[in-house]
């Protein structure tokens, strides 16, 4: 019995060290990528580095203010064209998506789940891009937005499916029609499951290349406007990273940094409305 | 009323049925069912239920676990329409009109019928918001009246002491006693004319109970009560009609007292005696 007792303890040992050292490693990775950038990043960025647009090749000085606030714009028009699509689609699928037309919609979403992104911006290029005769920061949006609306559809159904089925009944007890019940019931009660799956599926398009590469292009310039080409972090980073010059390299690192910082921000933002979320309402 | 609610036993009720009540045999029904049927998919759950449940008044339903009370007590507010693979036949009429008949706004249905569920399902907002939610929606109580109209259905359901200082607290925070006093104080909160209640002192300790009893006896006066019980003690107490479901027959139905001291159907007299179930 007691040897028993002891094996059972051995084992339980074991199998919490073998646990602990696999999720050492994933964070491992997590830590090196992150050192890595800020050994080499962090020295570059200073105020001209979010203030200033790219000088010409091989001179010194200048920053990636374009990209900044280039991404900054692509990317919240992504959402914005992207977080209502996608969640009105998961709620639809989960709500009312158990006939044939939810079967098709919810297969689309899946295959589109796993299309590969550089796919998507040449879609976008061929359905924007050249009829329009001209990229944009618009295209580039869509293109992102294209890539957001399946994972916020299947994520937004996830959540919801979520709120207990009695939660409905009571409501509807009380003479809630469907569609009231479902918004001002099912999507308040998966709120803040939805706003977090919105947040990361943000912070996921944000450091995308590959639609951008043919839709908004880049821009070495600092410009604002939506129809016209448009420079993004990523695609800065691209671009100076496998140019030929040192300062290009220092600087494809220093964007690296904030691309990835950003993108932490919100990570840590769509942790932090979850923990509200359930940490108020048990 | 209140008061007298412990003495609502046997002989109480008697004297509280009104002798019109008493003399007719059935006197009007608000709900009836007609050759009743229900299927959850292949599972024939309900057979040819015929009941007249008469107006102002307390109906009990009695019966083992799984004879189909449950079931009954949701279509009468369609709850079914929802239940995948849910079929039904014959009918259900409230008024003397189908509730089944197309064109029925089923919205409005449940309006007029409230419903408290077996399992406690407050809203995750606050327990004010849980009661006001009805009313709200259907814009009955004017804004300013709303939070009188929320302490009374508090009070109702014996609620109100133990909640009024935390009402801005989430519904779901409360005890689970609570929580079905919650529920059963939303349900009152719409006003309904018919108010389905199914096992609502499962979850509550005997004070709360005979509050909760008290109150039923009280309101039907103004509504007419289908109540799902497995207390027999509470559904000879409190109703004035009792009926009992066996494997989804409805194998009995009539007065309280003569349902309990003088059953038709030797099913009824094992059950209620004990003997099984
Ligand atoms: N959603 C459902 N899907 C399929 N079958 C169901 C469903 N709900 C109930 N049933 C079945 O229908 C029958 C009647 O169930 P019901 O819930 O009406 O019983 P009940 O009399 O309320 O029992 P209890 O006293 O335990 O609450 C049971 O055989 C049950 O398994
Ligand atoms: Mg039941």
């Amino acid at each position: 019995m007691s040897g028993r007792a002891l094996r059972r303890h051995l084992a339980s040992r074991a199998m919490t060290a073998v646990v602990v050292v696999l999720s050492f490693t994933a964070v491992l990775a997590l830590l090196l990528i992150l050192g890595d950038l800020v050994l080499k990043g962090a020295s570059s960025i200073d105020w001209a580095f979010f203030t200033k647009s790219p000088v010409p090749a091989g001179q010194s000085g200048g920053g990636v203010a374009n990209a900044i606030v280039g991404t900054g714009i692509i990317v919240g028009l992504a959402a914005l064209i992207g977080v209502p699509i996608g969640v009105a689609a998961g709620l639809y699928l989960a709500e009312y998506g158990s006939g044939r037309l939810g079967f098709v919609v919810r297969f689309i979403a899946d295959v589109l789940n796993g299309t590969p992104s550089i796919v998507v911006g040449i879609v976008a290029w061929t359905f924007i891009v050249r009829p329009t005769h001209g990229y944009s920061a618009l295209a580039g949006s869509v293109a992102l937005a294209i890539l957001m609306i399946p994972m916020l559809a299947r994520t937004t159904e996830e959540m919801v499916r979520l709120v207990p089925h009695s939660l409905r009944e009571a409501a509807l007890a009380l003479g809630y029609p469907r569609w009231r019940t479902s918004l001002k019931i099912v999507a308040r009660t998966a709120l803040g499951g939805i706003v977090t799956g919105c947040l990361v599926g943000i912070a996921r398009i944000a450091g995308e290349t590959a639609p951008l590469l043919f839709t908004a292009l880049g821009n070495l310039n600092f410009s604002v406007d939506i129809t016209q080409p448009m420079q993004s972090l990523s695609l800065q980073i691209y671009v100076y990273a496998t140019g030929p010059f040192e300062e290009w390299h220092r600087l494809a690192w220093a964007s690296a940094l904030v691309l990835m910082g950003l993108v932490l921000i919100i990570s840590i933002t769509a942790r932090w409305v979850t923990r509200q979320r359930y940490g108020r309402i048990r | 009323m209140a008061s007298d609610g412990r003495s609502v036993g046997r002989s109480g009720r008697t004297a509280s049925v009104s002798p019109t009540v008493r003399q007719s045999d059935s006197p009007t029904p608000v709900v009836e069912s007609r050759a009743y049927n229900f299927w959850y998919g292949a599972n024939h759950a309900l057979h040819d239920v015929t009941i007249a449940i008469p107006p102002h008044a307390i109906t009990a339903l009695i019966g083992p676990s799984g004879c189909g009370k449950t079931t009954f007590l949701r279509s009468i507010n369609r709850m079914h329409d929802l239940t995948p693979g849910a079929r039904h036949a014959g009918d259900i009429l409230l008024d003397g009109g189908s509730i089944f008949a197309p064109g029925t706004d089923v919205v409005s249905l449940r309006r007029r019928i409230g419903m408290v569920f077996q399992r406690p399902n407050p809203f995750p907002k606050s327990v004010y918001d849980n009661v006001a939610y009805g009313p709200r929606l259907n814009a009955m109580a004017a804004p300013r009246e709303l939070p009188d109209r929320v302490e009374r259905a508090l009070r109702q359901a014996a609620l109100w002491d133990e909640v009024s200082s935390r009402l801005r607290e989430p519904g779901t925070a409360l005890s689970g006693g609570q929580q079905q006093r919650l529920c059963i104080a939303r349900a009152l909160a719409n006003e309904p004319e018919v108010l389905l209640l199914d096992e609502p002192c499962s979850a509550l300790d005997p004070i709360a109970t005979q509050r909760i009893e008290e109150l039923l006896v009280e309101l039907k006066k103004t509504y007419t009560i289908v109540i799902v019980t497995h207390n027999m003690q509470q559904a000879a107490r409190v109703s004035d009609y009792t009926g009992f479901f066996y494997v989804g027959h409805l194998v009995e139905f009539g007065e309280t007292e003569q349902v309990f001291t003088r059953p038709i159907d030797d099913r009824t007299e094992a059950y209620i005696t004990g003997r099984f179930g």
